[in-house]
C-alpha cells in the first residue's frame, strides 16, 4: 500500500472546492484582462474591464470561503499576523501561508483594477482611472496578473504539498489548476461577453481552446503518473466516472468541438462557455473529493 | 537547549491493557468520544480505535490467525504522535501553532491553532485530528508541562510492562538496540527497530521495536516530508504560467498582423479602383 494511505483526512470538503474554483476563475479572468490591457487595443477596454469585474468580487468570495473552512474562523489573522508577537507569520516554504499572502495581495490589485474599471465608466471620479491606464495601471496589471496565475495555480501546490493519496503523488496538480484556472476564468468572460460580441471574443476563444488541449494533456500526465497503486483505491469508481465525463468529455471535449463547430447554432459560443465552468467544477470536485473518500 | 527526549516502544511486551490512554486522557483532561457511549468495534478487543483529537494515545490490536483460528498471535502497539526531528506538520503549520520545544518534541499551542486542518494532510502518520471541544488540531504534547516540572509523561508512568519508555534520544537508542539483539539471539528474526536511526525523517523521537513489518502496524515504510513537492510542482505551474503568458501574447500579434493585412488589402483595392 502507498505510504500515503497511513494518512488522516483534513476533511476540505466543499468550501474548498469552491473555494478552489473561485479562486482559479478570478485569478485567471484577471490574467486575461491583464494581457488584454496591457498588449491589446483600446477596443479591448470593455472586456478587460469585465476581468476586472469578475477579479475583485472573486476574491472576496474567496476570503470568506478560505476563513469560512477554518474550524476557528475568528482566528484567520493568524495566517498573516503571529498572534503573539503580532510580527508577519510567513513561510515561503508553505505553501497555505505563501497563499494567504497572494490571496491578500490579489485582492489588493484587483481591487485597484476595479476602482479604475469603474472610473473609466463614470461611476467613480475619472481621476481615479490611472489605476488602469498609463504607467501606474501597467504595474497593477503586472502584478494583479502575476498573483492571479498565482492564485489560480497555487491550490493544487497546496494539495501536492502534503502526504494524503493522489494529492501528494503527483507535482502535476498545480499546474493542471493553473490551465483550469485560466480557462474558466476566460469562459465566463464569454459567458458574459459573447452577445455584446467584443473584438477580443474571437482570441478568445481561441486561446481557450488551445488551453483546453494543454489541460487535457497534463490531466493524461498526470494520471500516468499517479500509477495504478494509487488509482485503482482512489479513481476506479464513481469518482473516475465523474472525471471522464464530467471534466474531459463535458469539459474539455465537447467545448472543444464546440469552438470549431457551431453544432448548437446560436447557442454554440455560451454553451461552450457554460461546460467549461462546469468541467473546471467537476475536476476541483473530483481531485479534493476522491482523495478524502479513499 | 535541553537533551532531545522521546519514547521507546517496544512492542514486544506491550500486553494491551490500554493504561497508557487512560493515564493520557485523564492527565491531558481529554474527554471521552461520543460522550462516552461508545459501540463495541468488532475489531478484535480494541474500541477506541484510533488516533485522534481526544485520543492522544492508541493501543493498536493487530490480529494475526490462522485462517481456522487453532495458531496465531495478537501483535500490539501503544502507537502516538513521533515528534519526528523533520516534522511535516511543524513544516506546512502557517499560523506559527506547531513549535520545537527544548526537548525536541513538537508541540501544538491550541491558543494559536485556528483549525485550517493543514497539519492533518501533512503528518506521514495519521496522528493529528481535530479536537471537537477546542475545535483546534491537538496530538501528544510529550506531556510537555510534565517535562517542564521533570517528571516522565503520563502514557510511560502508567505502562506496567515497560513496553513504553521515556528518556535521552541517545540512552533510549542503547536500549533500543540491545533488546533488539537480545530478542534476535533469541530466534526473534522479525524483530526490528522503527524511527530509531535518522532514515525516517531524520529520526522519530517516538520509535518502536516492531515484530513485523512497519505496514502490518499501520505505519508507512517511507515516510516523507511534504515539502518535497514544493519546487517541481511550483516550477511546474510558474512554467505554466509563462506559457499561457505567451499564449496569449502569440494570438493577439497575430490579431494584429492579420489586421494590418487586412488594412493593406483594403488600401491596396483602393488605390487599384482610384487607378482604374
Amino acid at each position: 500500500m502507498p505510504d500515503s494511505f497511513f494518512t488522516a483526512s483534513p476533511e476540505w470538503r466543499w468550501w474548498i472546492v469552491f473555494y478552489f474554483f473561485v479562486g482559479g476563475i478570478a485569478g485567471g479572468a484577471f490574467a486575461i484582462a491583464a494581457l488584454l490591457r496591457l498588449f491589446g487595443r483600446e477596443v479591448d477596454r470593455p472586456l478587460s474591464r469585465l476581468g476586472y469585474y469578475i477579479a475583485f468580487p472573486g476574491s472576496i468570495i474567496s476570503g470568506i470561503l478560505l476563513i469560512a473552512d477554518l474550524k476557528r474562523p475568528e482566528r484567520f489573522w493568524h495566517m498573516l499576523i503571529q498572534s503573539e508577537t503580532f510580527a508577519p507569520a510567513f513561510k515561503w516554504w508553505s505553501p497555505i501561508s505563501v497563499g494567504s499572502w497572494g490571496l491578500l495581495l490579489f485582492g489588493l490589485f484587483s481591487f485597484l483594477a476595479f476602482v479604475g474599471a469603474l472610473a473609466e465608466v463614470g461611476i467613480l471620479p475619472r481621476g481615479l482611472q490611472a489605476l488602469v491606464q498609463g504607467g501606474l495601471g501597467a504595474a497593477v496589471n503586472v502584478l494583479g496578473g502575476i498573483s492571479g496565475f498565482f492564485l489560480a495555480g497555487y491550490t493544487g501546490v497546496l494539495l501536492s504539498t502534503t502526504n494524503r493519496p493522489l494529492w501528494s503523488d503527483t507535482v502535476w496538480l498545480g499546474l493542471l489548476f493553473l490551465l483550469s484556472g485560466f480557462s474558466t476564468g476566460a469562459a465566463l468572460l464569454i459567458l458574459l461577453s459573447w452577445r455584446q460580441n467584443p473584438p477580443a471574443l474571437a482570441w478568445l476563444k481561441e486561446l481557450d481552446a488551445w488551453v483546453l488541449g494543454l489541460e487535457l494533456v497534463v490531466l493524461i500526465v498526470l494520471l500516468a503518473t499517479v500509477g495504478m497503486a494509487v488509482l485503482r483505491p482512489v479513481l476506479f469508481n464513481a469518482w473516475g466516472v465523474l472525471l471522464v465525463v464530467g471534466v474531459v468529455l463535458v469539459g474539455i471535449l465537447v467545448p472543444g468541438l464546440l469552438h470549431y463547430r457551431p453544432l448548437l447554432g446560436r447557442l454554440t459560443v455560451p454553451g461552450a462557455a457554460l461546460l467549461v465552468l462546469v468541467g473546471g467544477f467537476v475536476l476541483r470536485v473530483v481531485m479534493l473529493l476522491s482523495s478524502e473518500a479513499a | 537547549m535541553a537533551e532531545p527526549m522521546g519514547f521507546f516502544t517496544d512492542t514486544s511486551v506491550c500486553i494491551g491493557c490500554k493504561a497508557c490512554e487512560v493515564a493520557c486522557k485523564a492527565w491531558n483532561q481529554l474527554p471521552a468520544r461520543n460522550g462516552g457511549k461508545v459501540p463495541l468495534t468488532g475489531q478484535s478487543y480494541d474500541n477506541t480505535v484510533e488516533l485522534s483529537g481526544i485520543q492522544w494515545r492508541h493501543v493498536k490490536f493487530i490480529e494475526q490467525f490462522s485462517p481456522d483460528r487453532s495458531s496465531g498471535r495478537w501483535l500490539m502497539m501503544s502507537d502516538v504522535c513521533k515528534h519526528c526531528v523533520q516534522a511535516g506538520c511543524l513544516e506546512v503549520c502557517p499560523t506559527g501553532a506547531i513549535i520545537r520545544t527544548e526537548f525536541d518534541t513538537v508541540v501544538i499551542q491550541s491558543d494559536v491553532c485556528n483549525g485550517c486542518r493543514a497539519c492533518i494532510a501533512a503528518c506521514p502518520f495519521g496522528v493529528i485530528e481535530i479536537n471537537p471541544e477546542t475545535n483546534t488540531a491537538m496530538k501528544c504534547t510529550l506531556c510537555y508541562d510534565r517535562m517542564q516540572a521533570g517528571m516522565v509523561p503520563a502514557c510511560a508512568q502508567a505502562c506496567p510492562t515497560h513496553s513504553i519508555q521515556f528518556g535521552p534520544i541517545s540512552e533510549l537508542r542503547q536500549h533500543a538496540e540491545a533488546r533488539l539483539a537480545q530478542l534476535q539471539a533469541q530466534g526473534v528474526t522479525q524483530a526490528r527497530l522503527y524511527g530509531h536511526d535518522e532514515s525516517i525523517l531524520g529520526g522519530l523521537n517516538s520509535f518502536y521495536l516492531l515484530l513485523d513489518d512497519p505496514e502490518v502496524y499501520g505505519l508507512p515504510s517511507n515516510p516523507q516530508l511534504p515539502s518535497r513537492n514544493v519546487a517541481p510542482s511550483a516550477g511546474l505551474s510558474a512554467a505554466g504560467a509563462v506559457a499561457l503568458g505567451l499564449l496569449g501574447l502569440a494570438g493577439l500579434r497575430k490579431r494584429r498582423m492579420d489586421q494590418l493585412a487586412a488594412e493593406a488589402r483594403e488600401q491596396q483595392e483602393g488605390d487599384g479602383s482610384h487607378a482604374g
